[in-house]
């Protein structure tokens, strides 16, 4: 026997990434009824920063301060890619909303503005990114002064090395300096994880042991850089714990994923979720969606482990497909082509495998198998071969989306946000128009 | 104009592969000094780019009864010699519905007239051993083949002619020679920045692929052909023993057993340059199309890597896909072309590599007036701490049994402890060498597991930065020229899950970390690998080295 229980929402938000997260919160800000349905593990992969567009054209890799003259730019010279699909106004208003509601939840972002950023990353490059979290601030734009500095790390520590870093920026940064310092407590250890230090420093008695061991390595730094360990929960409080301590400010520096800033988003996500009544199944996958005959509703149904005999129904007024790539499954490969992992979509793509990657990893243009993806028409909804949406209700925001390639253009956070917040917009109205939500 | 510095040496030797390494150590043990350049690395050609296939000669006794003969001897005496680089899996010749009924039918007879034993299998209990192989066997037989790590071998080969004295330049290339009469004096060498001259009594062409063009440079040249041969990686291993297609050599009859994962290949592919060989989608989906009739489970499972080499032949092209040139060696002492101190041996196998060996020492010895015999065949491999690095699953099994309180694990795939990585960096140090993250990827597993370096090689780089062992920005630049040689065996096998790790590996070094900006002011500094004779060589990347 097949047990299943029923449940009905405005609107179904396949995925619990950064699009997803961002749909089911603009759905549920707008009064829409939302299911959200998936894992939200590859949350952990992120670094914090909200990257909105940072390089353009790819090929180019030309880096811009003002991600909105960016924004201009793209929608100039590619129409076509998501995000110049999405009014400036639309874009601004998503991000102050995204970060408004992780503030609410105690992840704190630094006031958006107009410009972007510049942060230091764990292995000394120079990453331009957006909306950068409070913790992480005072290290932004710092290579434009380039104050003394000081860069501490933990022995232990495996993949963050403050000597790296600054090593690899001495001879534009001369003041940066580095020191080692052990974890109190963790002497004995070889091996230190993030997660745990995080938590550890959330004790007053281990900040403040480790706040004296880093005064005597002060001297004259106008700064001081940590890699992202400064608490999990109550991060807040222990960054500004540091900085009352250290009397300078005190940055975080993204470690490799997952990292702290991930968990740290992930739980502040979660939150907002259980705050705005998103009802989530965020271990679920699902098992096969199916629109009614009249495109007006579709039916979902859900598994809990691949294969599960019992499992939910979920009936929805409308779906978003937040799947995200490959690493998120939305979509997947085989030596033949790229398919859409549930509904099997049309997948823009090229014209063979020999076709996908560069010939150099590092190919300034970037990989053809990366701008692979959905293609929506201007209610973000799927099309089929014909170029007709594949369903009245069905809409697809962030990766999944052809004619872009995020990484390259350091856009994931913004393709995310905008598209989420345009297509929740799109929603909205439809479903008002019918009278009902 | 700078005088070049000089140095000297009874014989020179080109080449770091399998086959001058052992020249190296045969000499040694001999008691003659000598010096081996290698234009890159240890196994940067063709000895480390093949299935690590002890062969048991089985595979030529139809069309090559000399090889074959040649190949059993040969695995006999390394088995013997040198077990720790070999895991002595034993192998299957398979065939399936459809293979040639009469070749199958002479098999046991040809093994036997070569001397080697070939024992047939029932196929019941042969696939309740080796599960993955087809339901469509047809007949099987058991030989003596093995899984040989050619890393470990050459590096401990070198490792212990070192310690008799001989000398290795790594990264050293042949610009020319200076010939006088019928011999050669000296060999003029670009060693890093600077040229040297190395005088020699003999020199020894054991440059693999690239002996041709070295044979050139000398004035004696030497006709070869050149087959590019692709093989690919399973994530995981699919069989405990070595399996080929019992039929003539054809594309993708072999599947190896390296440590935790398996290798299938070759294709065969003739090839004008040395450049440029990498393997293609198009060559991974032949093999993974052909091997699955032998084994199914190769349609569907998960690949992580390809590589592909240059097989280099003696002889003249023309001959069907490469196959039907002889797989024996040749060794040439270029008298007849006006040279009495120069020889050339090249072709053969890896299993020969000893042999090969022996007999262009013998040549050398007899040139020099030694008498010493070969006493290869007899003296153990004494066994390298340094060198067991390359060893799948020697890593876990180190670490569980000895990891010390201050040891950390920088590659958690293949679970690489620090000390590794800190012992290989200090013994290529105390050579006078400058030892780089790819040095280390080719003595160690670092890179070699299903994130192919994307997390262990920053942790890598960190580990050496808080070392004090790197410098400035050369980190970013090892890294960037680490992935730039681990991609071009990746970009063929991109699909299903290994696609999805290329994704996440991408999001992390070029969307966090931006490396794709840095790229054209890297790539631009040092070039690399620029061959003999102004070829280009085929760059180190271990690819073999599952």
């Amino acid at each position: 026997l097949i047990r299943v229980r029923q449940d009905s929402c405005d609107v179904a938000v396949i995925g619990a990434g950064m699009a997803g997260m961002a749909a089911a919160l603009f759905a549920a800000q707008r009064g829409l009824t939302c299911i959200q349905v998936g894992n939200s593990g590859g949350l952990l992969f992120a670094s914090g920063l909200l990257d909105l567009l940072g390089v353009h054209p790819v090929a180019e890799g030309r880096l811009w301060q003002s991600p909105f003259a960016a924004l201009a730019a793209l929608a100039r010279e590619e129409p076509l890619h998501p995000l110049a699909r999405v009014d400036a106004l639309s874009i601004r208003s998503a991000f102050e909303s995204f970060v408004a509601a992780l503030g609410g939840a105690g992840l704190r972002y630094a006031p958006l503005g107009e410009s972007n950023r510049t942060v230091l990353t764990s292995i000394g490059t120079i990453k331009t990114t957006y909306g950068v979290p409070k913790s992480m601030i005072a290290g932004a734009d710092l290579l434009d002064a380039r104050p003394p500095c000081l860069l501490l790390d933990f022995r232990g520590l495996r993949e963050f090395s403050a000597r790296q870093i600054a090593a690899a920026l001495s001879e534009r940064w001369p003041g940066l300096r580095q020191g080692q310092i052990e974890f109190p407590g963790c002497e004995a250890l070889p091996e230190l994880y993030s997660a745990h230090l995080a938590r550890a420093l959330e004790s007053r008695q281990t900040r403040a042991r480790t706040i004296a061991l880093v005064k005597p390595l002060l001297g004259d730094a106008r700064a001081v850089g940590f890699p992202a360990v400064l608490g999990l929960a109550r991060s807040g409080e222990v960054h500004a714990a540091f900085e009352a301590g250290l009397g300078v400010p005190v940055f975080e520096i993204p470690t490799m994923p997952t990292s702290v800033p991930g968990l740290r988003l992930l739980r502040a996500l979660e939150a907002v979720m259980s705050v705005r009544g998103v009802r989530r199944y965020h271990q679920a996958g699902v098992r096969a969606l199916a629109f009614d005959a009249d495109g007006g509703s579709a039916t979902l149904d859900l598994e809990r482990t691949p294969g599960a005999r019992d499992g939910e129904r979920v009936r929805a007024r409308a779906v978003v497909l937040a799947t995200g790539r490959f690493t998120g499954r939305g979509l997947s490969a085989d030596r033949a082509g790229v398919r859409e992992s549930i509904l099997g979509l049309p997948v823009q793509q090229p014209d063979s495998r020999a076709a996908w990657h560069q010939r150099d990893f590092l190919d300034p243009s970037g990989h053809a198998i990366n701008r692979a993806g959905l293609c929506v028409d201007d209610a973000w909804r799927p099309l089929k071969a014909d170029g007709t949406p594949a369903w009245p209700r069905l809409h697809a925001v962030g990766s999944i989306l052809a004619q872009q390639d995020w990484m390259r253009s350091k856009c994931g956070s913004g393709l995310a946000i905008a598209t989420a917040w345009a297509a929740i917009d799109q929603v909205g109205r439809e479903l008002r128009g019918k009278g009902a939500g | 104009l700078n005088s070049p510095k000089n140095t000297e040496t009874q014989v020179l030797i080109v080449g770091g592969g399998a086959t001058g390494t052992a020249l190296a150590r045969d000499l040694a043990l001999r008691g003659v000094d000598c010096i081996l350049v290698e234009k890159d690395d240890i196994n940067s050609g063709a000895s480390g780019r093949n299935h690590g296939l002890l062969h048991s000669g089985a595979r030529y006794v139809a069309g090559d009864r000399q090889t074959a003969m040649e190949c059993h001897a040969e695995g006999a005496i390394l088995k013997r010699v040198a077990p720790q680089t070999i895991e002595d899996t034993g192998g299957y010749f398979v065939a399936v519905q459809g293979d040639d009924e009469r070749y199958i039918a002479d098999f046991p007879s040809l093994c036997a007239r070569a001397g080697i034993a070939a024992r047939a299998v029932d196929l019941a209990a042969a696939r309740a051993l080796e599960p993955a192989l087809s339901e469509r066997t047809i007949a099987v037989f058991e030989l003596p083949d093995a899984s040989i790590d050619p890393f470990r071998l050459s590096l401990e080969t070198m490792a212990h002619a070192r310690s008799l004295g001989a000398r290795l330049m790594r990264r050293t290339r042949v610009l020319g020679f200076e010939r006088e009469g019928r011999r050669i004096r000296a060999a003029r060498v670009q060693c890093g920045g600077e040229q040297l001259r190395i005088a020699a009594a003999q020199i020894v062409n054991a440059a693999g692929a690239w002996a041709r063009e070295l044979a050139l440079l000398a004035g004696a040249p030497i006709e070869m052909t050149y087959f590019k041969g692709t093989l690919l990686v399973t994530h995981t291993r699919l069989a405990e023993r070595a399996l080929t297609r019992l039929r003539p050599p054809a594309d993708a009859d072999i599947l190896m057993p390296g440590g935790t994962v398996s290798i299938v290949g070759t294709t065969s592919t003739p090839v004008d340059a040395l450049d440029d060989v990498e393997p293609t989608t198009a060559e991974a989906d032949l093999i993974v199309a052909e091997a699955a009739h032998m084994l199914p489970a190769l349609a569907t499972i998960r690949y992580i890597r390809a590589f592909a080499g240059v097989r280099p032949l003696v002889g003249s092209a023309g001959a069907a896909g490469g196959r039907a040139i002889s797989r024996g060696y040749e060794l040439f002492d270029h008298e007849d072309q006006g040279l009495d101190n120069f020889a050339t041996i090249t072709g053969g196998k890896l299993t020969t590599c000893r042999l090969m060996a022996e007999r262009a020492a013998d040549l050398v010895c007899r040139r020099l007036g030694v008498t010493r015999p070969c006493v290869t065949a007899t003296t153990p491999l004494p066994v390298d701490p340094q060198c067991g690095w390359t060893e799948p699953g020697r890593s876990p099994r180190a670490w569980m049994r000895s990891h010390t309180p201050d040891d950390t694990l920088l590659c958690e795939c293949e679970l690489v402890p620090g000390r590794a990585v800190d012992a290989i960096y200090d013994a290529l140090r105390a050579a006078g060498d400058v030892p780089t993250l790819t040095d280390i990827g080719l003595r160690s597993r670092v890179g070699k597991g299903a994130c192919q370096g994307a997390f262990c090689a920053p942790r890598t780089v960190a580990h050496l930065y808080n070392r004090g062992d790197f410098e400035a920005g050369r980190g970013l630049a090892e890294i960037v020229d680490f992935f730039s040689e681990r991609w071009r065996g990746q970009r063929a096998v991109l699909w299903g899950e290994q696609l999805a790790q290329a994704e996440l590996m991408e999001a992390l070094h070029c969307g966090l970390f931006g490396e794709e900006l840095h790229w054209e002011e890297l790539r631009t500094e040092a070039p690399r690998n620029a061959g003999i004779g102004g070829a280009t060589g085929d760059a180190p990347t271990n690819g073999g080295s599952p």
